[in-house]
């Protein structure tokens, strides 16, 4: 309510509003309202024309009415003709009424921004003012359309009031946030940066916050802005509590405006310029040469607005990175606070200690407050502290602390709250790797994670273990000996048996020397567990049971028994009864070596980004955990693994499963027959079957046989591509084998299989006449850049070609990077004397190199959410070539190499797919979705990938499938 | 079974609370008064379900009575309850009231003690509970042993809710047929949906331990009298009798004679009790007839003319007659003329109200309004509320007759023409509406 002298008070208004207070119940408040609105209705229906005190009566009445939650479906015109009344009270209402109950009628915002226009074109003030606070609390697009160009214009004017231009400033960001696409600043820029030279400190307040957000935008325009704020941080810093009088809030001067000035600074690098950095630097530690000063207040106002001067410049330094000396003062000084009485600065202390401690510059000086920071996890009363205190410790372990900082980690576990459980065993486990030297003490420290925590032990923690264990020989008999002795605890956690499981049946062996931990013992000790388990569990124990057999064969009788008894080979499970009945027979019918090859050691598993670092990025969010850490982790990880350079197939089936989240865990390998398991490796199954109808491309290429005959030119330049080149190569993007060309004298057929990044092709040449080919050639070339992004081997054909014959070529096939363009094909020969001379393309698209990826609906769609950025998504909306039949579109999508999943997509006419495509590089993620609409025969096709280019390739490759 | 029982005032503070099991703790409390008293919404269901908890409540005027509960009750047997207890509490303290609870706040509590045990409705006849639960404070040293076995004996024993030895000098019977009769009626005079539904309420006073027989028009025991012999009897009041959808009796009543033979007999409790219950759905007599007629002239006018035509025996006369008609919620002034009554547009309920005292049988009235209104900005239509009606007229709009009540009592020397008998028909109008 306005501040309103003793003639302007609303006695009815206040007698209604005590009414209201005073009622009893819901039902006498509708009642007293309904009689006010009936009232209201008559007056305003009335013919005396109602003079404005009345007006701006009602209209305020109906104000008070909306905001107790009634509809208000009137009153608008009167609103709209307080606007142009000339009392300031009479407006106010009468804008109040406007910004709070919108109304979208057209006719009404007409009169409403007619209004706004004459008030801002006024000389008075407070009108203008009034219009502007409208105009952004309202901030609708159609009042960015209709104003957006005068509020600049208002602001930068030189005889605009100050007051008005705080308020143009403020309004201007409300609807650049709103509609930036019609705020155009252009012309004005340089005019507003240089209203932070104003001499009103609330212009400045307000412009800064205009100007940050505008270079946050587009930076480069608004650079010049960083020597002003300097200069103008420098004067604040520097002058004397008093100087500002209005602008001194407990002793500190202006501090909302230099916080703002500081956050402002955090959007550009360090400045250029000498003089001005020299400034700022000064300016800096002036600032945290203030935080040492006594304070000059006992009031907790001015330890707020000091700190939070002081906590912006540290930001400010932080985001610079480059002054090692302010770096390590801010580290101390906030190395004091986290001792601090006051919650909130311990929490803000150990939250910036987080960032600083990923500079290099103060690392080390973070690093001094570990104990204080390990006596916060543990005494803090604070949840969000403790949680604070965790993620710090975590971002300043090192190689020389790692151990004591996991052992805190580890103890603090036991008592952590359960929130934060799971990130904890995340990061320990993380740590625990990334900074192991001794591999004994990282499975110890694992093992004793999965012991304190084990229901927040996600699946990767220990995939890991075991990837870690597999690949390190020294550590073997170490982790079969540790898990040996941790199963003996009478109660052990599920996932114990699963890594206990597991290292035993690789390398049981090692430690079944000592009586102690004799073969039979150690089946027993797994067996033991086996019943409190869960069925994945089981069906990892089985596993480990055929293994044993094949380590110990003395224990074979007696794992016979077990799989043979009912609770096995009749178990409900469909998975369990199958591994039990075929393990059963495998162990009985299967001589020792066939066991010994079959159940040998699990292959080491190849390089990769450590999964559990993967998972840990995917629940902070991005940005969470800084670049650097990643680069940390790949390096360490790799060192870690011995850097392994295998064979990528060789443990294809298990590194797939270590690496994404599979439904049932079966690292050994050994799982039955997946349904989708490699789709591109398929010989002669359904796609061949389904895509039998190569037969038209064939003969699409025989009818263009004479015209090609005559016109190639005979030439020894290999000839341009064929035009149906394109064609034809669409015709093998779902499928690998196939007639690619033929014509009267020729035929080429196709065979080929891919493997991750690789691919072995096999073309077969056939001579259709009964004359021989000469000096028959083939040449693989690259068109493009493609030179860089594939790589074909082919070993030379035979030069002769007899009549009725055919002769094979096998080409290898490497992917180095995503690519688009296919690799052409060139053949010459001379038949009868004429040279022929002939291009294709060779049927290599992106998609062969797909490796399919099975994932639950939820994953699904947190992956497909995670790609979101515009140029990831590539969508075309197409019509059917083909039939719309669900059989066919399976088999095309199965054939394209991705995973086609099954109940992810709520609407089951639709189809989902997941893939990796792999590179010798990288791997590229891709989501796909295919929307048909079976009555306007079109389809939808979106893809995500995490590689823009493939999103596109893929998309253009597939819109011509369906 | 119900887990405890909260009493609220309008502002939603708890007045009683009286928690019977450990599974409702004290937040419940709290979770009503917020989801349902405080509501931003009014809350229409009488059961609301918050947190698994399901919370039953009446509205008494201004107070709130809510039971509480975890488990999966019987709703019906709940309200019945609720009903119950709101009837005892009238019937020690009278009305209702946040004074009145305050007031009898022990009471309260005494009562709440007896009528609920861990959560199980026990014994809430009002005659029975006043031999023990007094308003006198502690009678104890007054009350003798044998009183008080005599107390239990009869609390516990068969006949729970009559004492013996009760002695009256005049022995006199009161009996009212109390009908509300319910209607929705299409603008043409269609009826949508009719039904009476009615309640039987005696007040006895009479010695000893008198049996009673109970006889009304009943169809199916007029029909079964017809094949049993006096055949032109049944002719000559089988148009007069009424089927009965469902009923429900006082305990008293012995329902395997009522099953047998369909016959209603009973040892009546002292003083005032419900006998019982019915619903008739088939050949209601309407009272009154609502005629609407509706003009809109225009956006900003509308013109309504209502004619009542009462329907019964022009020797009857209807009572406390008020006809309702809702105006539009943009209404901004109204003019009525009615040639009887008084009528009068009310703007806080956003209708016109027009009272007439009395009207006989078989005659007509009307009312005429111009209602004005306000152009509004949204172009939601009105939506036509029914025109509803309120009245009370001498007779039972179902049909029904009381046929006889006998009263044997063969051990004192009083015999059924000893006693005094009353009858009274009350019809009142329950939700009695016609559309327009």
């Amino acid at each position: 309510m306005p501040a309103v002298s003793k003639g302007d008070g609303m006695r009815g208004l206040a007698v209604f509003i005590s009414d209201i207070r005073n009622c009893k119940s819901k039902e006498a408040e509708i009642k007293r309202i309904n009689k006010e609105l009936a009232n209201i209705r008559s007056k305003f229906k009335g013919d005396k024309a109602l003079d404005g005190y009345s007006k701006k009566k009602y209209v305020c009445k109906l104000l008070f009415i909306f905001l107790l939650g009634h509809d208000i479906d009137f009153g608008h015109m009167e609103a709209v003709n307080l606007l142009s009344s000339n009392k300031y009270t009479e407006k106010q209402i009468g804008y109040l009424f406007i910004s709070v109950l919108v109304n979208s009628n057209s006719e009404l915002i007409r009169l409403i921004n007619n209004a706004i226009k004459n008030d801002l074109s006024s000389r008075n003030p407070t009108f203008m003012c009034l219009a502007l606070h409208c105009i952004a609390n309202v901030g609708s697009r159609e009042m960015a359309e209709a104003f957006a160009s005068e509020i600049p214009r208002i602001l930068v004017a030189g005889d605009t009031m100050d007051s008005v231009k705080q308020s143009a400033a403020l309004c201007l960001l409300r609807l650049y946030k709103t509609s930036p696409d019609l705020v155009l600043m252009g012309e004005w820029t340089s005019r507003v940066v240089h209203l932070l030279n104003d001499q009103h400190m609330g212009v400045v307040t307000a412009a800064i916050s205009l100007i940050t957000c505008l270079s946050q935008k587009n930076p480069d325009e608004f650079k010049t802005c960083v020597s002003l704020a300097v200069s103008r941080l420098s004067r604040i810093v520097s002058s004397a509590s008093t100087d500002l009088q209005d602008y001194t809030y407990y002793f500190v001067p202006a501090p909302w405006l230099s916080c703002k000035l500081l956050r402002l600074l955090q959007c550009y690098p360090p400045p250029e310029d000498g003089a001005v950095k020299g400034r700022l630097v000064e300016c800096l530690e002036t600032i945290l040469n203030k935080a040492q000063e006594p304070p000059k207040s006992k009031k907790v106002q001015h330890s707020n607005a000091k700190n939070a001067i002081l906590f912006e410049a540290i930001a400010l330094i932080i985001h610079y990175d480059s002054e090692p000396n302010l770096l390590v003062r801010a580290c101390n000084q906030l190395g004091q606070f986290l001792q601090h009485r006051e919650t909130n600065l311990r929490y803000l202390a150990l939250e910036s200690m987080c960032t600083l401690a990923s500079s290099e510059f103060s690392h080390e000086a973070v690093k001094t407050h570990i104990e204080t920071v390990i006596n916060a996890l543990k005494t803090e009363r604070d949840v969000s502290v403790r949680q604070r205190a965790a993620d710090l410790l975590y971002a300043m372990c090192d190689r020389s602390n790692a151990k004591q900082i996991v052992a805190e980690m580890l103890s603090y576990l036991e008592t952590a709250d359960y929130s934060i459980r799971e990130e904890m065993v995340l990061k320990v486990a993380i740590l625990a790797e990334k900074y192991a030297v001794d591999y004994s003490w990282y499975v110890d420290t694992i093992l004793n994670l999965i012991r304190i925590a084990g229901d927040y032990v996600s699946e990767e923690v220990w995939y890991r273990v075991i990837q870690i264990v597999i690949n390190r020989d020294d550590v073997q008999g170490y982790a079969a000996k540790t898990v040996f002795e941790a199963l003996q605890a009478p109660a052990c956690h599920e996932n114990m048996v699963k890594v206990g499981g597991y290292i035993l049946g690789e390398f049981g062996n090692l430690i079944a020397g000592d009586p102690r931990s004799s073969p039979l013992v150690q089946f027993n000790l797994l067996h033991s567990k086996f019943h409190l388990c869960s069925v994945p569990t089981r069906a990892l124990l089985l596993s480990a049971y055929i293994k044993f057999i094949n380590l110990f064969p003395e224990t074979k009788a007696t794992i016979q028994e077990v799989l043979r008894c009912d609770s096995q080979i009749r178990n409900s499970d469909v998975e369990l009864q199958q591994r039990a009945v075929e393990y059963l027979k495998l162990s009985s019918i299967a001589s020792t070596d066939v066991l010994a090859t079959v159940l040998e050691e699990m292959p080491p598993f190849p390089e990769r980004e450590s999964s559990i670092l993967a998972k840990l990025k995917k629940k902070k969010g991005p940005g969470a955990v800084s670049v650097t850490e990643m680069e940390d982790g790949k390096r360490e990880g790799g060192e870690l693994n011995g850097g392994g350079d295998r064979g990528p197939d060789a443990s294809a089936m298990a590194a797939s499963n270590a690496s994404t989240p599979s439904p049932s865990a079966d690292l050994l390998g050994i799982r039955p027959a997946a349904p989708v398991s490699a789709a591109p490796a398929s010989v002669g199954s359904l796609l061949v079957d389904v895509f039998s109808e190569a037969g038209p491309a064939a003969s699409s290429a025989a009818v263009n046989d004479e015209g090609f005959l005559s016109s190639a030119p005979p030439s020894e330049d290999p000839a341009p591509p064929l035009s149906e080149a394109d064609e034809l190569l669409n015709k093998f993007v779902c499928k690998n084998n196939g007639v690619l060309f033929e014509n009267q004298l020729l035929q080429i057929g196709i065979k080929s299989e891919y493997r991750q990044n690789l691919g072995r092709m096999y073309l077969f040449y056939g001579n259709k006449t009964s004359v021989q080919f000469a000096s028959f050639t083939t040449t693989v070339s690259y068109p493009g850049e493609l030179q860089s992004q594939l790589n074909v081997q082919s070993k030379p054909v035979e030069p002769l070609v007899e009549g009725g014959a055919q002769i094979q070529q096998v080409l290898n096939i490497e992917c180095l990077t995503d690519f688009s363009e296919a690799p052409l094909l060139n053949i010459k020969f001379r038949y009868g004397g004429a040279l022929q001379n002939l291009t294709l393309k060779l049927p290599v698209t992106i998609n062969k190199f797909f490796q399919p990826t099975e994932m639950a609906s939820q994953d699904f769609f947190q992956r497909w959410k995670q790609l979101s950025q515009p140029q990831q998504e590539a969508q075309k909306i197409f019509k059917a070539n083909n039939s719309m039949d669900t059989e066919v579109l399976k088999a095309k999508l199965l054939g394209l190499g991705m995973a086609l999943l099954d109940n992810v997509d709520p609407n089951p006419e639709n189809y989902v797919c997941a893939g990796v495509i792999q590179t010798k590089g990288q791997q590229v993620g891709c989501l796909l979705r295919l929307e048909p609409n079976a009555q306007a025969q079109m389809y939808r096709l979106t893809l995500r990938c995490s590689k823009d280019s493939v999103s596109r390739r893929l998309c253009e490759l597939l819109a011509e499938q369906f | 079974m119900i887990g405890g029982l909260f009493i609220y005032n309008h502002k939603g503070e708890v007045l009683i609370s009286r928690v019977y099991r450990d599974d409702i703790g004290r937040n419940a409390v709290d979770a009503f008064r917020v989801n349902v008293i405080h509501a931003r919404q009014q809350v229409r269901s009488p059961v609301t379900n918050i947190a698994r908890t399901s919370f039953f409540h009446v509205k008494r005027s201004n107070i709130w009575l809510a039971a509480v509960t975890k488990q999966n009750v019987n709703a019906a047997m709940v309200f019945e309850f609720l009903y119950k207890m709101c009837d005892v509490m009238t019937a020690y303290f009278g009305k209702i009231s946040e004074e009145n609870i305050k007031n009898n706040f022990v009471l309260i509590y005494e009562l709440l003690d007896e009528i609920l045990d861990f959560g199980y409705p026990q014994n809430s006849e009002t005659g029975a509970l006043k031999t023990f639960i007094t308003q006198q404070g502690i009678k104890g040293q007054f009350q003798t042993k044998e009183e008080q076995s005599q107390i239990t004996s009869q609390v516990t024993g068969q006949i729970g809710w009559r004492r013996e030895g009760i002695k009256y000098r005049r022995n006199e019977l009161f009996l009212d047929v109390l009908e509300s009769v319910n209607l929705l009626m299409s603008p043409q005079g269609q009826v949508l949906s009719a039904h009476v539904s009615g309640r039987v309420v005696m007040k006895s006073y009479l010695s000893g331990m008198p049996e009673c027989k109970f006889g009304m028009n009943d169809k199916i025991v007029i029909d079964k009298q017809g094949k049993g012999g006096a055949t032109d009897d049944a002719a000559k009041s089988g148009k007069q009798s009424i089927a009965i959808d469902d009923c429900t009796f006082h305990q008293c009543v012995r329902l395997s004679k009522f099953d047998s033979e369909r016959s209603i007999s009973f040892i009546p409790p002292d003083g005032e009790y419900e006998l019982m219950r019915y619903r008739t759905t088939k050949d209601i007599i309407l009272p009154f007839r609502v005629i609407p007629l509706v003009r809109e002239v225009g956006r900003t006018k509308l013109e309504v003319k209502v004619v009542i035509k009462s329907n019964f025996k022009p020797s009857l006369l209807a009572q406390k007659i008020e006809v309702r008609i809702p105006t539009p919620l943009n209404t901004s002034g109204v003019q009525v003329i009615c040639m009887k009554g008084k009528a009068k547009y009310k703007a806080s309920e956003n209708a016109i109200v027009w009272k007439i005292k009395r009207m006989a049988g078989m005659k007509e009235s009307q009312i005429s309004a111009e209602i004005e209104l306000l152009p509004t900005n949204d172009k939601k239509k009105w939506a036509r509320p029914p025109i509803s009606m309120n009245f009370e007229v001498p007779f039972a709009p179902s049909g029904l007759k009381v046929r006889y009540l006998k009263v044997f009592e063969s051990k004192l020397n009083y015999s059924d023409h000893d006693v005094i008998k009353w009858v009274r028909y009350i019809g009142r109008s329950g939700i009695y509406e016609t559309r327009c």
